[in-house]
C-alpha cells in the first residue's frame, strides 16, 4: 500500500482549474519530486494534501486512510507536516520555540500544570528541550536554539521550519521550495541534510523545486506538472529527458 | 543541568515582580509615614485594577495579537456581579476576607463566562472582528446595567428594567441594584495591600501561562495562524484560552475597584469606552506584549495626570497619538506588511549605516 495516494483530484478557482486529476503514489521512504513552471499548480496541490484548500473532486489517501475534506490541524495530527514557499516562521519565539511548538501534540501537561509550576511542568519541558535540540542538532541550528527566528539568515529559516515539520512527527514531509533562495553551497548542504532526515527518520518526502541540481540529485521520482494536469511520471532520468517535459520548461 | 544559571526568560520575570515590589513598598512607606496627599491615597486602589487591567490586556492584545476596545465591559461585569454578592451576603459571610475571596472568584467567573460568550462565535472568524464585538459588548453592557434593578426580599430576588417600583418588593425588602445610581454600600473589603497581592497572582498566572506550552500556541497563532494551523495547533481552543483568561483578569479588576467605592455606578468615565481606550494606551505605550511595560506604564500614566495636574487638557491629543502608534503595531497582516515597508525605508538604513561604521 502507498503511504501517499491521490486519485483525480482536483479544484477550480473561479473559472480556473488550478488542479486538474491529479494522480500519485508515493511510497514509504521515498524521496518524490514535484516540478513545473511557475503557476502549474504545486502548491495547491500541497494546500489540497494538508486540507487549507478542500478538493471539488478526488480522494487523498495517507496510508490507507481516507483525509480527504478534514481540516488541517487533524491532517497534521494524521501524520502530514510542511514548510511554506514564504517562509511562515513564528516570527517573534525563539528558534527553541518554533521546534517546540512543533512538539506540541506530542508532549502533554495541562494549563494549570504550566500555570501552578508542577513538577510535571519541569519534567515535561525538559523532555521538550532535548528533543528540540536534538531536532535542531540535524540542521545545524543548535548553535542559534535561543535567537529570535526573525533574526535568523535566509537559509537558516528554511531550515527551521523543516525542523518545525519534522518535530510533529509526521508520515510525509511536504517541502516547498526548500532551496529557494539559497546559494549553491547551501543547496548542497540542504540536499545532504533532506537525505539524512530521509535515512534517519525513513521519512516519505514530496518537494516541489526548481533547482534541478537537487532534484535530479535527490528525487527518485518525479511528477512533471503544467497547467494543472499531470504531464508525465516517473524515474528521475526518464522524466527529465522527456521532450515534453524539456518543451514545458524552456517554451517553445 | 546548570540549575542556576537562570534563563533570559525567568530573569525578565523576576525584574517584573520585582518592579511591582519595589514600587509597593516605597508607596507602603510613604502611605505609613503619612507622606502621601489624600487624593493619591484614593488612588492607590484604582492604580491596582488599571495595571490588572492592563497586564490582562496584554494577554489579548500582545500575546493573542487580537484587538480588543471593551475591556471595561469585562471589568463592569466583574465589578457588579462581585458587588452584588458582597451586599448580598454581607450579613451572611460575617469574616470579610472569606466573603471578598468569595467575590472575586464570582467576579472572575462571571467576567470569565462573558469573555467565551463573546469569543465563541468572534473568535472562530478570520479577521479583525473582536475590535468591533468588544467595543459594542463594552457599551451594551454600561447601558444595560444602567437600566437594571434588582431587589431582594422574603419572596426571593426581583428583577426588573424598568423601575424601582416594578420590582414590586415587599415593605421588608432592599434594592441592591437601582438603575443608573448603581449598588450603594458595597462592603469596602479593598485595599492597597490586597490590591498589590491581586497585581501578584495576575502576573503569576499571566507570566506562567505565557512560558507554557498554552502560551507557545497563543503567541504561535500571533506570529503565523496559518503555520500554527498546520503543526497542529487548536486555533480557537488557544484564542478562547488567552480571551476568557484575559476576561476573567479584568473581572479581578472589576472586584478590586468595586469594593473600594461607596456608590458604584456604570458611568462612561468608569466602565466606557474611554476606559477601555485608557488601558490599551497603557498596553500600547508600555509595549504591545511587554507585561513589564504595562505595569509601568498603568503606574506612570495614572499618577501622571495627578502630578501634572494640566496634562488632562491634553488627553485627547494623547490618544490620537496613541492610535497612530496602535496602527503602527497592530498584529494584524495589514499593518505588518506596511510596517515592514516602513522599517525597510527609513528604520534599517540608519542602523544598518551605524553598524558598518561601527564594524570598521
Ligand atoms: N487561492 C487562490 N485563489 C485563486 N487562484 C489561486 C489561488 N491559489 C492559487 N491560485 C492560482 O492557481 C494557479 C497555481 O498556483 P500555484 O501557487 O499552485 O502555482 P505553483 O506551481 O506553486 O507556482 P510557483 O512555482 O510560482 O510557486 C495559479 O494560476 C494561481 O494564480
Ligand atoms: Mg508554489
Amino acid at each position: 500500500m502507498a503511504l501517499l495516494e491521490t486519485k483525480n483530484l482536483s479544484i477550480s478557482f473561479g473559472g480556473l482549474r488550478a488542479v486538474d486529476g491529479f494522480n500519485i503514489k508515493i511510497e514509504q521512504g521515498q524521496l518524490y519530486g514535484l516540478i513545473g513552471p511557475n503557476g502549474a499548480g504545486k502548491t495547491t496541490i500541497f494546500n489540497l494534501l494538508t486540507g487549507v484548500y478542500r478538493p471539488s473532486e478526488g480522494k487523498i489517501f495517507l496510508d490507507g486512510e481516507d483525509i480527504t475534506g478534514k481540516k488541517t490541524i487533524d491532517i497534521n495530527k494524521a501524520g502530514v507536516a510542511r514548510t511554506f514557499q514564504n517562509i511562515r516562521l513564528f516570527k517573534k519565539l525563539s528558534v527553541k520555540d518554533n521546534v517546540k511548538v512543533g512538539l506540541h501534540n506530542s508532549y502533554h501537561y495541562s494549563t494549570l500544570c504550566g500555570i501552578f509550576r508542577l513538577p510535571h511542568y519541569y519534567k515535561v519541558e525538559a523532555q521538550m528541550n532535548e528533543r528540540a535540540m536534538e531536532l535542531l542538532k540535524v540542521f545545524d541550528l543548535d548553535g542559534d536554539a535561543e535567537t529570535t527566528a526573525e533574526n535568523l539568515p535566509y537559509g537558516k529559516q528554511r531550515k527551521l521550519e523543516i525542523a518545525r515539520a519534522l518535530a510533529t512527527n509526521p508520515k510525509l514531509l511536504l517541502l516547498d521550495e526548500p532551496a529557494a533562495g539559497m546559494n549553491p553551497n547551501e543547496t548542497i548542504e540542504l540536499m545532504n541534510t533532506i537525505r539524512f532526515v530521509r535515512d534517519k527518520f525513513q521519512m516519505t518526502i514530496l518537494l516541489i523545486e526548481h533547482d534541478m541540481k537537487l532534484v535530479s540529485g535527490i528525487c527518485e521520482e518525479l511528477t512533471v506538472l503544467n497547467f494543472g494536469k499531470v504531464l508525465t511520471q516517473g524515474k528521475t532520468g526518464e522524466v527529465l529527458n522527456n521532450p515534453e517535459v524539456i518543451k514545458a520548461y524552456l517554451g517553445e | 543541568m546548570k540549575k542556576f544559571n537562570l534563563s533570559k526568560t525567568t530573569k525578565d520575570n523576576l525584574w517584573t515582580y520585582g518592579i511591582v515590589l519595589v514600587i509597593a513598598l516605597i508607596t507602603g512607606i510613604l502611605l505609613l509615614t503619612g507622606n502621601l496627599s489624600s487624593l493619591m491615597e484614593g488612588l492607590l486602589v484604582p492604580i491596582c485594577s488599571y495595571v490588572i487591567l492592563a497586564v490582562s490586556l496584554n494577554l489579548t492584545v500582545g500575546i493573542l495579537g487580537e484587538l480588543s476596545l471593551g475591556h471595561a465591559g469585562f471589568m463592569c461585569v466583574g465589578a457588579f456581579t462581585s458587588a452584588f454578592f458582597s451586599k448580598l451576603t454581607e450579613n451572611v459571610i460575617t469574616v470579610d476576607i472569606v466573603r471578598f475571596i468569595l467575590a472575586i472568584i464570582i467576579g472572575a467567573a462571571f467576567a470569565g463566562l462573558m469573555g467565551i460568550l463573546i469569543g465563541m462565535p468572534v473568535l472562530r472568524l478570520k479577521g479583525d472582528y473582536l475590535a468591533i464585538v468588544t467595543l459594542a459588548f463594552g457599551e451594551i453592557i454600561k447601558n444595560v446595567i444602567n437600566v437594571l434593578y434588582i431587589g431582594i426580599d422574603s419572596k426571593g430576588i426581583h428583577f426588573s428594567m424598568k423601575d424601582s417600583m416594578a420590582l414590586g418588593l415587599e415593605p421588608d425588602g432592599k434594592i441592591i441594584i437601582k438603575g443608573a445610581q448603581g449598588i450603594t454600600g458595597t462592603p469596602k473589603d479593598s485595599s492597597f495591600l490586597i490590591g498589590v497581592i491581586l497585581i501578584f497572582i495576575t502576573l503569576f498566572i499571566v507570566l506562567n501561562l505565557i512560558h507554557s506550552r498554552d502560551g507557545r500556541a497563543i503567541m504561535a497563532i500571533r506570529d503565523n495562524l496559518i503555520a500554527a494551523e498546520s503543526v497542529g495547533i487548536n486555533i480557537t481552543k488557544y484564542k478562547m484560552m488567552a480571551f476568557s483568561i484575559s476576561a476573567a483578569l479584568a473581572g479581578v479588576a472589576g472586584v478590586l475597584y468595586a469594593h473600594n467605592l461607596n456608590s458604584l455606578m456604570a458611568t462612561p468615565k468608569n466602565f466606557g469606552y474611554n476606559m477601555s481606550i485608557m488601558i490599551l494606551v497603557y498596553v500600547v505605550l508600555g509595549g504591545i506584549g511587554n507585561i513589564k511595560g504595562s505595569v509601568i506604564a498603568a503606574v506612570v500614566l495614572t499618577v501622571l495626570p495627578e502630578v501634572l495636574r494640566g496634562m488632562n487638557n491634553y488627553r485627547m491629543l494623547i490618544y490620537a497619538i496613541v492610535l497612530i502608534v496602535i496602527m503602527l503595531f497592530s498584529w494584524s497582516p495589514k499593518c505588518l506588511e506596511w510596517r515592514e515597508v516602513f522599517m525597510e525605508k527609513y528604520i534599517r538604513p540608519r542602523f544598518a549605516k551605524k553598524t558598518s561604521e561601527e564594524g570598521k
